[in-house]
């Protein structure tokens, strides 16, 4: 049985990586080899995850210098040279090891307005809205995100500016503004734009290369600009 | 600064980017044949002199090159150097006018 060389991050901001060998396996994935870790060779590794089938958003790491949701990761893909490294997500604080504190990457999302606000009461009948109508399409390319926080440690913005709201409360910024139900348009409109919001981004594009939904936040950031530039130029910003 | 300056000034480096576009070809293709046709400084001179149409072209060149600059260094001085706030915007308007001013002597040398 071939061996894989795995080394992992150890502490919080201070700390070291540690080499294990792993046993590989067909279709190993790489959260296979963190939790062998974890379960075999050293207990008190702490790591994060849930559903195993990309779908919670909770397990994503850096794996050798680059952030991926590990359960839907192989190894195959990712090894080079029969080694792995693995970190904690960049951009975040660490808790430990691989566990990161992700409690600034969802209030960036409150910030950004990133909760739907409707106009109907209950004595309203269903909002009707045609799935083929341009902005239900925008929605759908971008409603699938699950929080999993690649795109934000992956964003060269984020470290240059720890304010900037990132590609993640934008792009569910952008599903609120084509969304024809919402009401609360200008006001998010105002709180995603400027310095901290969509006018920072430098359209690098490392987001939408690394987004394991394959959602393109960069194009939604590109679209909550034209926005803001037109309610800007109209007065209402 | 208020999020709707930020937005205009957004829009503002678009539309001077736009501009620069078009106005740094048409500069380059203009310095290109000048050289090939081995104009001298006082042949150029005598066809920028008085010429409203050149003066026209390099006074929106100008203008492109004083909104764009600083608005693209105030990111960089943000970013790379946590430089923010009123004092980096009131520079950066200090050094538009600064370049405004050090273009516009260049433009009417060649068209007085």
């Amino acid at each position: 049985m071939s061996v894989l060389r795995v080394r992992v991050w150890r502490g919080s901001a201070e700390g070291a990586f540690q080499a294990f060998e792993v046993p590989r396996h067909a279709s190993q994935t790489v959260l296979d080899v963190v939790t062998h870790i974890q379960r075999v060779l050293e207990p008190t590794l702490a790591y994060r995850f849930a559903c195993r089938v990309g779908m919670c958003g909770s397990c994503a790491m850096t794996v050798n210098g680059v952030a991926r949701w590990t359960c839907r990761t192989h190894v195959d893909k990712v090894a080079r040279g029969g080694a792995l490294e693995i970190a904690p997500l960049a951009n975040l604080p660490v808790i430990r090891d691989l566990v990161t504190d992700m409690r600034e990457f969802f209030d960036k999302w409150a910030r950004a307005k990133g909760q739907f606000s409707g106009a109907r009461s209950r004595a309203d009948d269903f909002a009707r809205v045609a799935p083929q109508s341009p902005a239900r399409q925008d929605v759908d390319a971008a409603i699938e995100c699950i929080g999993c926080g690649v795109c934000y440690s992956s964003c060269d913005v984020v470290a240059w500016n720890p304010d900037y709201l990132g590609p993640a409360a934008l792009n569910r910024a952008w599903t609120l503004e084509r969304d024809e139900r919402d009401a609360a348009r200008v006001e998010r409109l105002r709180a995603v734009a400027g310095d901290a919001g969509c006018h920072a981004c430098h359209t690098h594009m490392s987001c939408s290369e690394r987004c394991p939904q394959r959602i393109s936040p960069t194009a939604g950031i590109a679209g909550l600009k034209r926005a803001a530039t037109a309610a800007a130029l109209k007065g209402e910003l | 600064m208020s999020v709707r300056g930020e937005a205009l000034l957004w829009a503002a480096q678009r539309a001077s980017a736009a501009l620069l576009a078009l106005c740094v070809a048409v500069h380059l293709a203009t310095m290109i044949y000048a050289v090939h046709a081995g104009l001298g400084a006082a042949e150029i001179l005598h066809r920028t002199r008085g010429n409203a149409l050149w003066l026209g072209f390099y006074a929106l060149f100008l203008l492109a090159v004083a909104v764009h600059v600083p608005i693209g260094l105030r990111a960089v001085l943000g970013e790379w150097l946590g430089w923010r706030g009123r004092s980096r915007d009131a520079a950066l308007a200090a050094f538009a006018l600064a370049l405004a001013w050090l273009g516009a002597r260049a433009i009417l040398g060649v068209f007085l």
